[in-house]
């Protein structure tokens, strides 16, 4: 109990992460709330062809996931920035990019789960086949993570700045195509009958890229947004 | 790791900080030992708080060295900061976490200290039976000690602190000071700015003034 731990950090970070998130909940039910919106509006907007519903809907739900995504990113840090948590963790014993990484994980849990658990409602209401409901929510569990991962780089790089918000989207959103592009992609192949075992390759072996290697760089940028 | 004040001293050499094109200071050298406490004086915007920060290791400086115990302490990174604790302008302090809670935190991020419990920290800033309460709803000067409050909770032996004497009353500012004396008479190391007189121990304070 008298050296500093590493696991103890992490999952005491973990904790208070999701515990803060649960006492600010109404806050944290907005990304979810507009993932559910855009989704909803599309069969009223485009009228209800459940042909041509059926044909955009991967777009349209990783588009729309995509964007929730983004527009929660600056939670990650930004109440820390402004309480002076983040120097804390700045100057905590541990290597700082072991905290952003159980931050990211708390972050993903709470803004990134709820989308993966609505989604099949959504594939439903846009006439999606199983089949392709099936590989939906593998490409989320498999791609949100990285959406959070990346992301956090590009807020911990504009957390000082006052008006980071249109920087944040630029930063971030060139780094989120490849992302869309696979998973969009493979809800579609899959409807048409044909094995996605290639794009899920390809976004697991993104996520095991981001992973290990985005908690670095992120620590990285908080130093210099903080210094 | 080895908690032994004794061996323990930060020594800067030449350190130089330039903000926007002005130099804060230069070439500023000191050496701090154990139950000796740094107080930083001079103007608003004359550079403590930097120098606070570049203390922490949160700033690089832009010019010399800051060795603790023979070592960079950009070097020695999480190992340097396992024995120093900072409170700054910004509390640190989460709102929506009791008192208890926010301790927990700091306690797990830092070395703890088992000799002190959470809840002697609490008593000891006069914080004991608020423990269950929001942050958010303590007054300025409650939230303030509690910030305190962390220093107690884990082993550091330099405590580096921006204008610690904030919003806090009369009183407080007396539980504060009892504080930094038996941190010091203990062994330990403060590094400090303070507009207020601090009452300490003449004898033990290295006075830098970095007004020009």
């Amino acid at each position: 109990m008298n050296t500093p731990s590493l696991y103890r950090a992490f999952t005491l970070l973990l904790w208070r992460d999701l515990l803060l998130a649960y006492r600010r909940r109404t806050e944290m039910i907005n990304p979810l709330l507009f993932f559910v919106l855009v989704t909803a509006l599309f069969p009223l907007g485009i009228g209800a062809n459940p042909e041509l519903l059926r044909n955009i809907a991967p777009g349209i739900i990783w588009v729309a996931a995509l964007l929730a995504a983004m527009l929660s990113l600056d939670s990650v840090f930004r109440s820390d920035f402004e309480d002076g948590s983040l120097e804390q963790l700045l100057i905590s014993a541990q290597p700082l990019s072991v905290l952003v990484l159980a931050k990211v994980i708390a972050h993903w849990l709470i803004t990134g789960l709820p989308l993966l658990i609505v989604a099949p409602l959504l594939g439903l209401l846009l006439n999606l086949p199983g089949a392709s409901i099936a590989a939906l929510m593998l490409t989320l569990l498999l791609g949100t993570p990285v959406l959070s991962m990346i992301g956090a780089i590009g807020v911990a790089l504009t957390v000082g700045l006052r008006r980071g918000g249109v920087i944040l989207s630029l930063l971030v959103l060139p780094l989120y195509i490849p992302v869309l592009i696979f998973a969009a992609n493979a809800v579609e192949t899959s409807g048409a009958g044909l094995p996605i075992t290639a794009h899920l390759s390809l976004l697991s072996a993104l996520l095991v890229l981001s992973v290990s290697l985005t908690p670095l760089a992120t620590a990285a940028a908080l130093k210099i947004s903080l210094g | 790791m080895t908690h032994s004040p004794a061996a323990s001293c930060l020594e800067a050499r030449g350190l130089a900080c330039i903000r926007d094109d002005r130099t804060l200071f230069d070439d500023l050298s000191f050496r701090l030992e154990p139950g000796q406490v740094l107080l930083l004086e001079g103007r608003n915007g004359s550079g403590k708080t930097s120098l606070l920060r570049i203390l922490c290791g949160m700033r690089q400086p832009d010019g010399g060295e800051l060795v603790w115990n023979g070592e960079d302490i950009f070097d020695l990174g999480p190992d340097y900061h396992a024995h120093i604790a900072y409170v700054g302008h910004r509390d640190g302090v989460k709102h929506d976490l009791t008192a208890r809670e926010n301790l927990k935190l700091a306690r797990g991020l830092g070395a703890p200290n088992t000799a002190v419990s959470i809840e002697d920290a609490l008593d000891r800033v006069e914080l004991w039976g608020f423990d269950d309460v929001p942050a958010r709803n303590l007054s300025a000067g409650q939230q303030r000690r509690l910030a305190l409050a962390r220093l107690l909770v884990t082993r550091a032996d330099l405590w580096i602190l921006d204008e610690p004497f904030t919003s806090l009353d009369s009183h407080g500012i007396g539980i504060v000071e009892n504080l930094f004396a038996n941190h010091v008479s203990g062994g330990g190391m403060l590094a400090v700015t303070s507009h207020h007189r601090v009452s300490l121990n003449d004898n033990a304070i290295i006075r830098i003034n970095l007004s020009p």
